[in-house]
């Protein structure tokens, strides 16, 4: 990925406060264009929480968010999927008893282009074909890997300019992480601008073009995709020893 | 025959209390808030019929049809702050509303009931063999089926009803995905005052006294449907609203004579019981990964 790309999403000095209690110590982060950038960290890292000001689910009580050049922190949740922003959250957070065509259809709300509704319906269908044999079953019927499935296909239907991935293996069986993430790398190839949370330090580090490591609120250490085979650096930079 | 005339009855009102309960539960699933200032706006409608009398029967109907709608938009209005505090404290709210309502409705109207003639002939009754149904009966089974249907035919077929059941069911990631909550939060709201002004319509015919408390005494036997059927889902809590009316009307016509005093009572300790068996709700067939809507 050429570092010369243009910034699709950039966190600049983000703080998160609960209260009293900060979550995230101002911050800096930038996902180019086109590229997969990988969050990691423990829990209560503050990794949810970036997620969570980026998707305007709390305001960030310093600092500036930005979409491709234009700010988007004061911009309400529901305008985030038309400004062209997609987040699958951690537990999918698919509607169960929705057939897996209404889930589709929510999906759609967020485009700013109405006419590629068929293509985009398309292009997911290709990439998950369960959304298309089973289009017509309620979505709690489908399988844990197959519900993510729908998750992720869910969010590209928007056509978003950068995709939010909060945790997409929680849960899963190392065989469907396995099929997940080689649908993630088709979506990689077709050009999307991914930031990838999760808690899989090695998974991520080797995927993404370059991951942030983060530990109690601050980005720590930024690795390569090199760094995922090097154990003893993955292991001190996720718990600080 | 007396049974068939009963169940009839029966069937009548619990179709006015589904719509009541409707209008409710419809709320709650995309506010979670029990909107307990609902009555008063059958109550506005019922005042709208009295206002109007002598006017029109068309124009009657269109009057307090508005009347409803526009007094639901203002509750809206007024309850917007209370979105983002607690449950209890929208709750509480709700119930201020409720009495203010009732105590401004005190003040212009006085506490003398006074009758809205909307309609009486409909009070007439034909026969079908020995069972004698009066029109009004026929007329609000017939209202509440169409309504019901209508609204299932909205939250089931359209966009904005896919919305409001999405909003429903997650109301946060129905605004991750687009889901424009004001908007949908305002067309429920319009929604339940179309169902509270047909409300008023078909009791106004069969309770013509209207009292600043005409649509609370509505209300509350119809909330306790609705928490009796599952306050969680639109249909449950529906259904919970057509069995307290059902039950009701089937309770006082049981009943000995000299025991009818203690309808209400009767009828709570049924509720009890439910509410003990089932405490999710007689109509909910399970409380994980539920739609709401």
């Amino acid at each position: 990925m050429p570092e010369t790309a243009p910034s699709a999403l950039e966190l600049e000095d983000v703080e998160v406060r609960y209260g009293a209690v900060p979550a995230v110590h101002g911050i800096d982060l930038t996902c180019r264009q086109g590229e997969v950038v990988g969050l990691i960290g423990p829990n209560g890292a503050g990794k949810s929480s970036t997620l969570a000001a980026v998707m305007g689910l709390v305001a960030p009580s310093r600092g500036d968010i930005r979409l491709g050049g234009t700010s988007i922190t004061d911009a309400p949740t529901e305008a985030m999927a038309s400004l062209g922003l997609a987040l699958v959250p951690e537990g999918r957070h698919i509607f169960p008893e929705f057939s897996v065509d209404e889930n589709l259809r929510l999906g759609l709300l967020g485009r700013r282009d109405r006419a590629g509704t068929d293509e985009a319906l398309e292009s997911v269908f290709e990439l998950f074909p369960v959304t298309r044999e089973f289009r017509h079953r309620t979505a709690g019927e489908l399988s844990g890997g197959q519900q993510q499935q729908l998750a992720i296909a869910r969010a590209l239907v928007s056509g978003p300019d950068v995709l939010l991935l909060d945790e997409p293996s929680l849960g899963l069986a190392p065989q469907v992480v396995a099929t997940m993430m080689g649908a993630l790398a088709e979506i990689r190839r077709r050009g999307m601008t991914i930031l990838l949370v999760e808690q899989r330090a090695q998974l991520t580090v080797a995927f993404a073009d370059r991951t942030y490591v983060m530990r109690d609120g601050r980005i720590v250490l930024t690795l390569a995709p090199d760094d995922a085979g090097d154990v003893d650096l993955l292991t001190s930079a996720y718990f600080g020893t | 025959m007396r049974f068939a005339q009963t169940l009839i009855d029966a069937l009548a009102l619990g179709a006015l209390f589904a719509l009541v309960a409707m209008g409710v539960s419809l709320l709650f699933g995309v506010m979670r808030l029990v909107n307990f200032a609902y009555g008063e706006i059958i109550t506005a409608g019922a005042y709208a019929l009295l206002l109007t009398k002598g006017m029109a029967t068309p124009a009657r109907i269109t009057v307090t049809l508005t009347v409803t709608i526009v007094m639901a938009a203002l509750i809206n209005l007024v309850l917007r702050p209370f979105r983002t505090v607690p449950p209890p404290t929208a709750l509480i709210a709700t119930f201020a509303l409720s009495f203010l309502l009732q105590n401004l409705a005190i003040l212009w109207f006085g506490t003398q009931g006074a009758a809205m003639e909307f309609l009486p002939a409909l009070n007439q009754a034909f026969t079908i063999g020995e069972v004698r149904i009066r029109w009004i009966t026929l007329a609000s089974l017939l209202m509440g089926v169409v309504l019901v249907g209508a609204m299932a035919l909205i939250l089931r077929r359209t966009d904005i009803g896919l919305q409001m059941r999405a909003a429903a069911a997650d109301f946060t990631m129905a605004r991750i995905l687009g889901v424009r909550s004001n908007r949908v939060i305002a067309v429920a709201f319009l929604a339940t005052g179309f169902l509270a002004g047909a409300v008023t319509l078909a009791l106004a015919v069969q309770r013509p006294l209207v009292t600043p408390s005409y649509g609370f005494n509505v209300l509350v036997p119809a909330l306790v449907g609705v928490v009796v059927g599952g306050l969680d889902r639109l249909v449950a809590g529906t259904m919970g609203g057509f069995f307290v009316g059902f039950a009701t009307v089937l309770l006082g016509q049981f009943l000995p004579p000299d025991a009818r005093v203690f309808l209400n009572s009767a009828l709570f300790a049924v509720v009890i019981v439910v509410l003990l068996v089932k405490p999710n709700g007689l109509f909910v067939r399970h409380t994980k990964g539920f739609e709401r809507v």
